[in-house]
């Protein structure tokens, strides 16, 4: 007995100084930063720099301002460029990297060379990638004089200085639109807890699921964000930045895949084909259902890369190329460049947010796992 | 914590270096020379004292910008730190109550007898004067090379009308008529077109709120820089400014807005000739006029070594200091009594329209203009382009980030 609390106590001092520096450094500052996010810091440029700045509670008004301010426009297409960006560059670097890992797990000839190869993009620095694929971009040159080499005519593509702008929708519609994703990823639990045989559970997801549906679907009534359409989309420009940030991870996705293909026995393969299956349903039904879990795994890290994205963007645009942008990138100019401390600190919380809502699920999964075994 | 934590880094700061002066600027590259020169000028005058070099490169000083900020905020300001003479010097710092009066400096040194007055109203409110500038740049001139005009037989354009005459010439040549760089050139060359089209009067009354954004001349001046952008490279905003000069050095464009630091890269990097390998005017329609910018070192409160900073910006006010550093760097010195056989052809002509031009200030540098409404201002350059440049939105979205931010003092 005294020897279990003696072990404790050590146990208790020796994560104490972690957690003191855990609590103020990280979760402090985040206290500190939501604190900020809701005061007036920077519209008074007296108090702005001062040596101990007079802030005054403002509550919500800054959010309100970013997500239907006049002025905030920018904000709301960093936004919009953010998800677009986020949603391909995991797509891409997934299917490139599953891709390769695949092709070298067949027994390529010197595939230790080609895995090395592949990988080396991952080590260098976004600021490398994003200065290197800025000059092989330029419109003038680089990839758009690739096809002369096969006697082709030169590309015309802008790349990142394209000004041009896909799938449009009016900003207005974002909340119809989210409660549908929603909508949709709720009925699915449901499904899922049908098929486990838990009536409740489904009953009470799929109506919410449907509420919000029906909600959405009429337009999302009491809700109007702006006072006049605002169109917003894809903007082509982002697709050399998506090109360069697969460039560099989709090594590293593939080095993932690539254990994990490893780690699935040769026996489970075998057992199928003895069953008749063909080498495509060998994947389908074997290999690609054990690589769930790598998979949730990388989409994870790939996506807290992607919603935090600055230094490449920085690199490869500069930063007040509004068609490339995304919020860290306004938040650092804001804050940084025009004193507005309340306003970045808000950018600073939403992006927060939307990294907690792709790690919060996973962290809360992973341990439920864990203290099931 | 704060507190305990400036002490501290004080405490190990003033063990390692006991006797220096920390400067803190943004010039490297090109630049950098020009400022090891002064040093070197300060050192032999203070053999006793050390310069910390604390050079923040990177984004035209926007990243030593934010250092800059975060140090101030955490309480631990460089002994003296480069700034923009004009509102970003006043409306961010001395409005914070972060700077000290130097008046007594200006008065011991006779500052106030060999600076243009326009220059120090720039760096002074009614309680004091803020800062040494130690260089002058020009924002609004046009760069060209006489043989390749020839060549394609257009002259130098007064007027943007003229120039918008020529631009069909130049474009069935296959040249581009304006090159253009990344964002911050874009409104670069605004400033120079709303100069032009609202004259030095009315461009003056719109950092002062006495003529809104959106006003018939505002609206004007982005209906001018509409038609002036058709005449430039569908790729600037790939093109940092150096890029955008090559191809006027290249001869791929005729001409290229941007401000007289351009001469210095020519003169000293690629080794032209002013006059002959390269030429210049005032931007159109802007003869007579000089739009100034300054770059100065100012006293923040609570420099740990104060005095140094004080020798420092002695160093950085003289006549030896100035005349020093500015060859170097491509600028003129503000002090009217600088020796300008030191300086080459460029910079002798920029002296002599100094002396006798209508001085305004440059918004994307500095002088007019408060840090937010800057930050804000690519804003409107957005709208416009996204509205298919729709003067009326870009003069509108001027005017409430104007109203919103406050625009000058």
């Amino acid at each position: 007995m005294r020897r279990f609390s003696r072990d404790r106590l050590t146990a208790v001092l020796m994560l104490l100084p972690s957690l003191v520096v855990l609590a103020i450094f990280v979760y402090g500052f985040i206290g500190q930063t939501a604190y900020v996010s809701f005061t007036d810091w920077g519209r008074d440029p007296a108090q702005a720099l001062a040596v101990s700045p007079q802030l005054n509670f403002v509550g919500w008004d800054n959010y309100q301002r970013l997500f239907t301010g006049l002025l905030e426009s920018r904000f709301r297409q960093d936004l919009v460029n953010l998800v677009f960006f986020t949603v391909f560059f995991i797509v891409g670097s997934l299917g490139l990297g599953l891709a390769l890992a695949i092709l070298l797990d067949r027994g390529v000839k010197g595939e230790a060379f080609f895995r090395t190869i592949f990988l080396y993009p991952f080590a260098l620095a976004f600021i490398v990638t994003g200065t290197v694929w800025r000059w092989m971009l330029q419109p003038q040159g680089g990839v758009n004089l690739l096809p002369t080499y096969l006697g082709l005519p030169r590309g015309e593509f802008a790349w990142l200085t394209s000004r041009e702008q896909v799938w449009r929708f009016d900003w207005n519609q974002v909340p119809s639109i989210t409660a549908g994703i929603v909508a949709v990823v709720l009925l699915w639990i449901a499904w899922g807890a049908l098929r486990r045989a838990q009536h409740g559970q489904a009953f009470g997801f799929a109506i919410v699921g449907l509420a919000l549906a029906a909600w959405g679907l009429a337009g999302g009534p009491g809700v109007e964000l702006l006072p006049f359409p605002e169109r917003r989309g894809f903007n082509l420009a982002l697709i050399g930045v998506i090109i360069a940030a697969v460039w560099q991870m989709s090594g590293y996705t593939m080095a993932l895949y690539l254990a994990s293909l490893r780690g699935i026995p040769e026996e489970l393969r075998e057992a199928a084909r003895v069953d008749g299956a063909s080498g495509f349903q060998v994947y389908r039904h074997v290999v690609f259902p054990l690589l769930g879990p790598i998979t949730l795994s990388a989409m994870i890290i790939l996506g807290h890369i992607s919603l935090k994205i600055f230094d490449l963007i920085w690199a490869m645009a500069g930063p007040d190329l509004a068609t490339t942008s995304v919020p860290a990138l306004l938040m650092y100019l804001r804050a940084f460049r025009g004193n507005q401390f309340a306003d970045g600190a808000a950018i600073a919380m939403v992006l927060l947010l939307m990294v907690a809502l792709v790690i919060v699920p996973y962290l809360w999964s992973s341990l439920r796992g864990e203290v099931r075994r | 914590m704060r507190r305990l934590l400036a002490v501290l880094i004080a405490v190990g700061m003033s063990v390692v270096a006991a006797n220096e002066v920390e400067v803190f600027h943004w010039w490297a590259g090109d630049e950098g020379p020009a400022l090891q020169a002064l040093i070197e000028v300060f050192e032999e005058q203070y053999p006793e004292i050390t310069v910390n070099d604390a050079a923040v490169t990177g984004g035209a000083g926007v990243v030593a910008r934010a250092v800059l900020r975060t140090r101030m905020l955490g309480g631990q300001p460089p002994d003296t730190f480069q700034v923009h003479a004009g509102d970003e010097l006043i409306l961010t710092w001395v409005v914070a109550d972060r700077m000290e009066d130097l008046t007594f400096l200006f008065e011991e040194e006779g500052w106030l007898d060999v600076l243009s007055p326009d220059l120090i109203e720039l760096i002074s409110t009614p309680e004091g004067i803020w800062s040494v500038p130690v260089n002058i740049h020009r924002s609004n001139v046009m760069w060209y090379v006489p043989e390749n005009l020839e060549q394609w037989g257009v002259e130098v354009p007064e007027t943007w009308d003229a120039f918008l005459e020529i631009c069909p010439t130049l474009q069935a040549e296959g040249v581009t008529p304006l090159s253009l760089g990344e964002a911050w050139t874009v409104v670069h060359l605004w400033e120079s077109v709303a100069l032009a089209a609202m004259g030095p009067d009315q461009y003056s009354q719109l950092w002062t709120g006495q003529l809104p954004f959106d006003s018939p001349a505002g609206v004007e001046a982005w209906e001018l820089f509409g038609e002036i952008l058709e005449c430039t490279n569908p790729d600037a905003s790939g093109l940092s400014w150096q890029q955008a000069t090559d191809l006027v050095v290249d001869g791929e464009a005729a001409f290229n807005v941007m401000g007289d630091w351009a001469a210095g890269y020519m003169y000293t990097t690629l080794e032209l000739e002013p006059g002959t390998g390269f030429g210049w005017a005032a931007s159109p329609d802007t003869e007579g006029v000089f739009m100034v910018l300054s770059d100065s070192f100012g006293l923040p409160r609570g420099a740990p070594n104060r005095d140094n900073a004080i020798a420092w910006l002695r160093v950085s006010g003289s006549l030896e200091g100035q005349d020093t550093f500015n060859p170097i760097k491509g600028s003129i010195a503000p002090r009217l009594d600088s020796d300008l056989d030191l300086y080459n052809a460029y910079l002798q002509d920029a002296a002599a329209d100094f002396a006798v031009d209508r001085q305004v200030g440059s918004l994307m540098h500095g002088t007019v203009g408060s840090d937010p409404f800057r930050d804000n201002f690519f804003l409107a350059l957005d709208v416009f382009y996204d509205t298919g440049r729709n003067a009326q939105a870009a003069a509108s979205a001027a005017q409430a980030v104007a109203l919103q931010f406050g625009v000058g003092r």
